[in-house]
Parts: C-alpha cells; sequence; structure tokens
C-alpha cells in the first residue's frame, strides 16, 4: 500500500510538469496584452509601457519565460545584472556566453505561483483567499448531493418498476439535461424576485458591523448549493439504484432471503453497504469536480470564489493568476483520483493493491 | 440436411414456406426493430430532426415572418410573445390586444416576442440553433475522429505507445476542462469555428479512454488472433475487426457527447466567451438574461422579460434531453448484452 501510494505520487510529478507545459503554451500563446491593465492610464509613455513589459519578462520568447515561471530563474542575453539585481533577485552574468541569470527566489518548482499582473499580490494569497467561499459551496453541494441522491437511488433500487422509480429516473435524466446557468438563473427568478424568500446572490448581506450571522449565510448558500449539487443528485441517484440492483441479484443476498433474514436486514446490512463501494470510485473525483465545477454558478450568484478568480483573470489576461489557479485545480484532481483509489482499495478488500 | 437432400419436394415445400423465406435478421435490422418499438426514442428523434429542420429553413420562416435575426427595433423592445394574444384574438376572447401589438410591432408578427433591442426572439431561436447545433455537432465529430484515432491506435498498439498516449491524456484530463475552455475562449474570443476547435481539441479524452478500453478487449478476442494468423496487417485487423465492433459504443457516445456540447457552448456563450454578438446562438440569447431578472412594468408590476428568460433556456433542456433519450435507446437497441440483462433479471426483493 504505502509503496503504492508512492508510486502514484511519482507518477504525478510528469503529469503536473505536462499540465505546467500545456497551460503555459496556451496563456502565454494567446492575443491580448496584460501590461494593458496596470497601465490604463492614457498619460503612461509608451517607453514606461516597455520597462514594465521588460521588467515582467514579457518581452521573451515564450520558453524562457516558461523557466522564469516554472523555475524562479530568468535568463537574458548581455551582462545586465545591474538593471535587474534587486533586492530578492540576485544575478551573474556568465561571461563566455554572454548571458546573465537572475534568480528571483520564486518558480513554481519552489511552490512559489508568482505575483498577479492585475493586483500585484502573490497569486496564492488570492487563491488563499478565495478558497473558503468555493469549499463552502462545494462541501454543501456535496453533503445535499449525498443526503439526496442515496436515498432516492437506493429507493428507487427497492421499489423498482414502480412508480416512484420511473420518476426518480425521468428527474434523474432531467436533471443532467438542465443548463445549470439556467437553472440557476430560474431560481433566483422564482425564489428571490417574484416570491422573495432567498437572496438573489453573493456570500452575505452587506452590513456595517461585518459580524458573522449564520441564517443570512446558509440564506445566501441555499440556491447555489441546489443547484451545484442538482447534478451531483442525478448522478449518484442513478449510479446507486444500478449498483443496488445488481447486488441484489448476487448469491449472497439469494441466500439471506432463502435464509429468511428479514428484508430490511438484508437491505441496510448486507445490499446498501455493498453498494456503496463503487461510489467510492466516483466520490474521490467528484469532491474535486464540485471545488472546480462552480465556476460558472459563481458567476451567476456572485459567490466571490475560486472560479470567478478564474474567470476574472482569463478576461483581465493575468497570466501568473491563471496558471496558478490551473496548477492548483490539477494538483487538487490528481490528489483527488489518488484518494479514490486508495479509499477503493480500503472499503473493498478484494482490490488490495 | 440430410433429409432435404433425400426428398426434393420437401426442400420444394421449405422453400416455399414464407417463414423460410424472410430475410435474415442482422445485427443493425435487429437493433432497428428495438428502436422501432421505442416510443421515447422514437419522439426524442422526431424532436430533434424537426428542431435541425427548423434551424435549417431559419432563413426562409424568416423571410415569411417578414423580420431578419439582427433587425431591431427600439420602439418594440421587449414586447410580449404575439402567440398568446393571436389564439385570443382569433377565438375571440380578447379582440384588440392582438391588433394593437401588430400596430406596434409595425405589422411584424413576433410569435416568441422581442428582445431588449426589439429582435424577433422566434427568428433569432432558429438561427441561434443554426450555430449552436452546428458547432456541436461539427465538435462531437472531431472529439469522434480525434477520440476513435487515439484511443483505437493506444488499446490496439499498447505498449511504449499505450502508455505514452495515456500519459498525455492523464495530462490533459488532470486540468479541470471548464476551466481549461473558460480560459481559452476568455483570451482567444472565438467564432463559430475556432469555439468548435476548442471545444473538440478539449472534448476526446473521454471517448479515447472509452474506445481504448473497448479495444483492448476486442483484441484479445478469437477473431482477431484468427485474421492474424492468416497474415492480416494491422491496419486492416484494426478497420475491419477492431473498429467495427466498438462501433456501438462510439454511437451512443456520440448522441451523449453531442448533449454535452451544446450544454458546454451555451454555458460559454453565456458567460459571453463563446460566439460574439450579435451572431445569436441559444447561450448567448441568455447571456443579458441576468440583466432582465429584476425588469418590471412599471405600471402593472408585470415582468417584462420572462419570455426572454424562459423560453431560449427550455430550447437547450428539451434539446439536450432528446440527445441524451437518444443515447439511452441506442444503447437498448445496439448493446445485446444490455438486453439479454434485462430478460434474465430477476426482480427486486419484496
Amino acid at each position: 500500500m504505502g509503496r503504492y501510494v508512492i508510486r502514484r505520487l511519482l507518477q504525478a510529478i510528469p503529469t503536473l510538469l505536462g499540465v505546467s507545459v500545456i497551460s503555459f503554451v496556451l496563456v502565454y500563446n494567446s492575443p491580448g496584452d496584460p501590461i494593458l491593465i496596470r497601465t490604463f492610464d492614457p498619460n503612461i509613455t509608451q517607453e514606461t509601457r516597455e520597462v514594465l513589459r521588460r521588467q515582467l519578462g514579457l518581452d521573451q520568447h515564450w520558453t524562457l519565460q516558461y523557466i522564469s515561471w516554472f523555475a524562479g530563474i530568468t535568463l537574458r542575453t548581455g551582462d545586465v545584472s545591474e538593471e535587474f539585481t534587486r533586492q530578492d533577485t540576485s544575478c551573474t552574468y556568465v561571461a563566455f556566453l554572454n548571458f546573465t541569470s537572475c534568480d528571483n527566489g520564486g518558480g513554481i518548482l519552489r511552490g512559489n505561483l508568482g505575483t498577479s499582473i492585475a493586483t500585484n499580490q502573490a497569486v496564492w494569497d488570492r487563491i488563499v483567499e478565495r478558497m473558503p467561499a468555493t469549499i463552502e459551496l462545494g462541501v454543501s453541494a456535496l453533503l445535499v448531493s449525498l443526503l439526496i441522491g442515496l436515498p432516492l437511488g437506493i429507493l428507487s433500487a427497492v421499489r423498482q418498476g414502480s412508480l416512484f422509480d420511473n420518476l426518480v429516473r425521468v428527474l434523474a435524466v432531467i436533471g443532467n439535461a438542465l443548463p445549470s446557468f439556467w437553472f440557476g438563473l430560474m431560481l433566483i427568478y422564482i425564489f428571490g424576485v417574484v416570491l422573495g424568500w432567498l437572496p438573489t446572490g453573493s456570500r452575505r448581506t452587506v452590513s456595517l458591523t461585518n459580524e458573522f450571522d449564520l441564517v443570512d449565510r446558509v440564506r445566501h448558500l441555499i440556491l447555489p448549493t441546489f443547484v451545484l449539487a442538482l447534478g451531483g443528485i442525478a448522478l449518484l441517484s442513478r449510479v446507486m439504484r444500478t449498483e443496488t440492483l445488481e447486488v441484489i441479484r448476487t448469491d449472497y443476498i439469494r441466500m439471506a432471503k432463502a435464509k429468511g433474514v428479514a428484508a430490511h436486514r438484508i437491505w441496510f446490512v448486507h445490499a446498501f453497504r455493498n453498494a456503496l463501494i463503487p461510489l467510492m470510485t466516483i466520490l474521490g473525483p467528484a469532491i474535486f469536480g464540485v471545488l472546480s465545477g462552480a465556476v460558472i454558478i459563481e458567476t451567476i450568484f456572485s459567490w466571490p470564489g475560486m472560479g470567478r478568480l478564474t474567470f476574472s483573470a482569463a478576461v483581465q489576461r493575468d497570466y501568473p493568476t491563471v496558471l496558478g489557479a490551473v496548477m492548483f485545480f490539477s494538483l487538487l484532481t490528481i490528489l483527488g483520483n489518488l484518494l479514490s483509489d486508495i479509499l477503493y482499495g480500503v472499503v473493498d478488500p478484494r482490490v488490495r493493491l | 440436411m440430410t433429409v432435404a437432400q433425400a426428398d426434393g419436394s420437401a426442400l420444394a415445400a421449405l422453400t416455399a414456406d414464407p417463414q423460410l423465406q424472410r430475410k435474415p435478421r442482422t445485427y443493425w435490422s435487429m437493433a432497428l426493430q428495438t428502436l422501432r418499438r421505442d416510443l421515447v426514442t422514437l419522439v426524442a428523434i422526431g424532436f430533434l430532426v424537426s428542431m435541425a429542420a427548423l434551424s435549417l429553413s431559419a432563413s426562409i420562416i424568416s423571410r415569411s415572418i417578414g423580420v431578419g435575426p439582427n433587425d431591431t427595433n427600439l420602439e418594440n423592445a421587449f414586447q410580449q410573445p404575439y402567440l398568446g394574444p393571436y389564439i385570443q384574438w382569433r377565438t375571440g376572447a380578447d379582440p384588440t390586444r392582438a391588433p394593437l401589438m401588430l400596430g406596434k410591432s409595425g405589422g411584424v408578427a413576433h410569435w416568441l416576442g422581442t428582445d431588449q433591442l426589439g429582435r424577433d426572439q422566434f427568428v433569432r431561436l432558429l438561427y441561434g440553433g443554426r450555430v449552436s447545433l452546428g458547432i456541436a455537432f461539427a465538435a462531437a465529430a472531431l472529439t469522434l475522429i480525434l477520440g476513435v484515432t487515439v484511443g483505437s491506435v493506444a488499446g490496439f498498439f499498447g505498449g511504449v505507445v499505450d502508455d505514452a498516449i495515456m500519459w498525455f491524456i492523464n495530462t490533459l484530463s488532470s486540468i479541470p476542462g471548464i476551466y481549461l475552455l473558460i480560459i481559452v475562449t476568455a483570451m482567444f474570443k472565438p467564432n463559430p469555428v475556432t469555439l468548435t476547435l476548442f471545444l473538440g481539441l478539449f472534448g476526446w479524452i473521454g471517448t479515447a479512454r472509452l474506445i481504448r478500453g473497448n479495444v483492448f478487449k476486442v483484441r484479445a478476442l478469437d477473431f482477431v488472433l484468427a485474421a492474424r494468423s492468416v497474415g492480416t496487417r494491422n491496419a486492416r485487423i484494426m478497420l475491419q475487426h477492431v473498429i467495427p465492433n466498438s462501433l456501438p459504443i462510439i454511437i451512443v457516445n456520440a448522441a451523449i457527447d453531442i448533449g454535452t456540447l451544446i450544454l458546454i457552448e451555451s454555458a460559454l456563450s453565456f458567460l459571453g466567451l463563446g460566439v460574439q454578438p450579435p451572431t445569436a446562438t441559444w447561450g448567448s440569447m441568455l447571456n443579458r438574461a441576468n440583466n432582465f431578472l429584476f425588469l418590471r412594468d412599471p405600471d402593472s408590476g408585470v415582468s417584462l422579460a420572462l419570455h426572454l428568460l424562459s423560453i431560449p433556456g427550455i430550447l437547450i433542456t428539451l434539446t439536450v434531453l432528446a440527445l441524451y433519450l437518444i443515447g439511452d435507446g441506442l444503447r437498448d437497441a445496439l448493446d445485446p448484452m444490455m438486453k439479454n440483462m434485462g430478460l434474465t433479471s430477476e426482480s427486486h426483493i419484496e
């Protein structure tokens, strides 16, 4: 087991390397100028822009920029150690190759995601600032989809072929086909605008005191949670129904029936527990899927999470922030897959690794 | 056999029997037969075909109504759908409203109302259907070509080729797909063609995985060994044996894929990242909708833009639903294993 985990973690290294190259190439070769966001002021001259561009390294070939972003080492031709040496950067001039190598102590290799072009904050700080909102929404959506999806799936397997079963299956298909952004808008319209029961967006009511108000938070959470959970409910109820039906066709259930075990014991002790096993494979990716899948819902509900951060960073061409978010979520996805594989081995001793 | 040879007349009688003269039932004819009995799938196919037909004839319909998809009329913005008042007019329930609406719109019947610029929603939905369906079908074709090629190469050759391809697939799939799409569309400002390319280039991974798994299964079967033993080339085995045996999975996957692509395209266009205005797509028609949530008639307090909010969304949902149902129906029709399971399945515990 330990060796398996280590091997998987080692396998994650080339994957992350690939992610960094693919996303970097895509982002840096896109049209548009990230400098524009810093230089909205029309009084700024073209010269200042060029200096800024040079300081940020944006005048270089993208491969050199990649090395700088990845390893924190900037390479430039000629002796420019005077120009680029600052308190956090040390430059050395390699005379016989005629280039200067500057080490700015950063680079994602050393766990530094860089500095945002738009706000000048560290990208990591921006992510940390936004993560709580995303986690809050993601976890509550995951809980809701488990609490609704699992019972629905089991009940419709128990009552296979009944009206309830057919209704659940139809609703699951519709739930999959609903565009989440439109469903969210309709819920805002019905519950927020027409009925006025729930707030139409954002994470909390703006107040002067800034006190933590649980009721207010929950009220803001209800609509986005439900919209985000809808896909999960549809998926879980379908998977749970199939798995339960599969389990009750097995010999040990027939055996239990034959020796007269009470129906509820068959369901809860034998069928339900075994039906849960395959669920582990989708649960791990689902957790991180929920965290990263909230982009659209965060936008509709003005939820101040990671999704909105990435969206606005992409629109502003804030390259470091975009890349930081991509690397962060890729790492989460890889860890999520690993976690679900390990859990699978834990709950099902037959697949010991 | 020997009986038939011994008695020629009995053989003649047998061949004359209409029961025995029927065509042999192939896999595809059996699938078609299952499909013909499946009412839900037939309705879904009918809906999709009529949707496509309506979108294709968008220019004819818009000419007969007398308004183009981008014709604005600011005097007549946010007109409510004409359909209801028209029926009331024809049945005599309300003889004034429909003619008044016609007068305001200059004689044009806006069956599904107008948007914030007075553009006809019905005509825009038709033209938007062209773009939305077109992008989804073209992108699905691209994902199929890429996915089937890469998946069957990986599954068929295995070994180092498979390892390399799987490394690439795992890498690409560990970047959350929607993030990747939002980033590239936000930065590249796509037109319909580039959007199709993006959707296709980032969407083939699931298909490739599926095909690879199936090719692994088929490759181990005896008929592949038999083909190999008579010296058949790899390319021929792949095209003649392996891919045709993956065809059911490919077809089912394609139907569901198109549905998902419609959802993704509409979400991107809704965010303003998809096809840029004034080109209508179903998603981009909802782009301004969240600004209209609170828009009400100051006198009556009735929402002005409910028709702009509800109709495109319902259309997207129904189209995607139709595609998912077609996928399900095709799976039932094309997968004999599932069919057998349905027959022998032992029902529930009472």
